[in-house]
């Protein structure tokens, strides 16, 4: 968020009023984060032209609260007089990694299972598979763990009770950026924030 | 689509020498990809074995409409800048105006499109004997699965493509990507390995759909030309490691690779299509073509 001072840049007092009217701003979906604690927010500027340039991201590709995010923050830069637009940015792609740590609680708070705090699970190989019973188990022994469970499981923490007896129900939850789980322990389905 | 949130490419960096772009049939074919199957996939929409395969198909989807724009959005650009690769490609009658990434989405026509021919089959095609109805759930699975352990190694050399905004495009689908192949991955196995009935149509839907996976080893003009100036992969190259990566997930779901046919090679990526395309982009692009420009 650093922008360099420089001959056509925004005074400091513009980029801190316009900053702090940007932390009005939460994700459309997920109300009690603000865009710049998700990530999305990336930069604020003058651009050559001497137009305010508001700089986002998207956390996935089709995410559809992109164009309503866009539209906010037009409205906000119109709001505060600012002759302004927002480019969206692709590279370097968003990740979970970018969201603090007051995001995290913030989210655990919501009911949401924040994600976890490095990559390693990009491609969600540490997470085991949701499975049917192998046929080894059902003709054989009932008790026998599930053979097909190669890596450890993903320790996603119950945000309603903290257990960490939870399993993943689904791959996809109600966004694209979530998965569903259930808590074993107080049964309670709830949404885990997907690491990406 | 909506072309106030087109996304531009990054600023060019005063560092960077020469700009280099992947050809304009290149970004179509990717992008054609994404689209016919996000909106095959839509298809499951309301209709899914279950509530949460509902909302998987859905993200996924969505996710893969979400890729096609970016590359669609790529490709206008490239169209709109005036040079060498300012003609259009051909297609239905164009709305006036700049090309949008609605243009290229809806305006073209069955042969414009350069989709893999194995993304636009329905479901439940009548040559699968196993098929269960309208929607044949295996089908699905095993066709996401085949395509997306060919993306997944495909975006990772486009990571490295010289065009630049197609690399941030491959960064940001092989996240998603990668998310699809487990999701897909994880339903072959379990619905190879769970009932006797699950295992049947898997292998039936695994027996129909592999053959059409031999278009991917062949490199089309567009995919030839993308590789000359390094934007592109050099799919064929990728063979050994999509087959290995397929045959332990058979192995893993307790299926039988089918014997491999010397056969017809589907050339979807050149425009010739199977018939069912037609009806895909009937559907799709109608409500486009008889409101130019509507906007909700």
């Amino acid at each position: 968020m650093s922008a360099s001072i420089k001959r056509d840049a925004l005074s400091e007092s513009e980029l801190s009023r316009l900053w702090t009217a940007l932390d009005e701003l939460t994700d459309p979906e997920i109300p009690v984060v603000t865009l710049r604690e998700m990530g999305i927010l990336r930069n604020v500027c003058r651009a050559a032209d001497g137009r305010v340039e508001v700089v986002i991201t998207p956390t996935y590709s089709g995410c559809p609260a992109m164009e309503m995010i866009h539209d906010d923050i037009v409205a906000l830069l119109k709001r505060e007089g600012f002759d302004g637009r927002v480019v969206t940015q692709l590279a370097p792609a968003w990740t979970t990694d970018w969201m603090n740590d007051e995001a995290r609680e913030k989210l655990r708070a919501y009911g949401i299972a924040p994600p976890h705090c490095s990559t390693q699970t990009a491609d969600g190989a540490v997470t085991s598979a949701i499975r049917f019973a192998p046929k080894s188990i059902a003709k054989n022994d009932l008790s026998t763990p599930t053979s097909g469970q190669k890596s450890p499981k993903l320790d996603v923490a119950c945000p309603l009770c903290g257990s960490h007896n939870t399993t993943e129900t689904s791959h996809f939850g109600s966004t694209a950026c979530k998965a569903l789980y259930r808590c074993l322990d107080c049964m309670e389905p709830f949404d885990h924030f997907k690491n990406i | 689509m909506d072309a106030a949130v087109q996304a531009r490419p990054a600023a060019p960096q005063p560092s960077m020498r020469v700009t280099i772009h992947a050809p304009v049939p290149y970004l179509l074919h990717l992008a054609d990809n994404a689209l016919v199957l996000g909106q095959r996939n839509a298809e499951w929409c309301g209709h899914a074995p279950i509530l949460e395969e509902d909302l998987a198909m859905a993200n996924n989807s969505l996710d893969l409409i979400g890729q096609a724009r970016l590359l669609y959005q790529h490709a206008a650009e490239r169209l709109n800048t005036p040079g060498p690769t300012s003609s259009r490609p051909r297609g239905a009658a164009w709305p006036a105006g700049p090309v949008t990434e609605d243009t290229l989405a809806y305006f073209r026509d069955v042969p414009d499109f350069a989709n893999y021919t194995l993304l636009e089959l329905p479901h439940s095609p009548g040559l699968v004997p196993a098929a269960g109805g309208e929607r044949d759930w295996a089908t699905t699975i095993v066709r996401n699965y085949l395509y997306s352990a060919l993306m997944v190694l495909v975006w990772e050399r486009l990571e490295q493509s010289t065009d630049t905004q197609l690399a941030a495009i491959a960064a940001k689908s092989i996240k998603e990507t990668r998310y699809h192949l487990r999701h897909s991955r994880d339903w072959l196995v379990r619905l190879g390995d769970g009932t006797d009935e699950s295992a049947r149509r898997t292998q039936a839907a695994l027996d129909y759909l592999l053959p059409f996976t031999e278009e991917f080893w062949s490199a089309c003009a567009a995919e030839s030309a993308a590789l000359d100036n390094a934007s592109g992969a050099d799919v064929p190259s990728l063979r050994a490691a999509w087959d290995a990566e397929v045959d332990s997930a058979i192995a893993d779901a307790g299926l039988k690779r089918p014997a491999a046919v010397k056969g017809y090679v589907p050339q979807g990526k050149s425009g010739v299509h199977s018939e069912h395309l037609g009806y895909v982009l009937a559907e799709m692009q109608s409500l486009a073509r008889v409101h130019p420009g509507a906007q909700w």
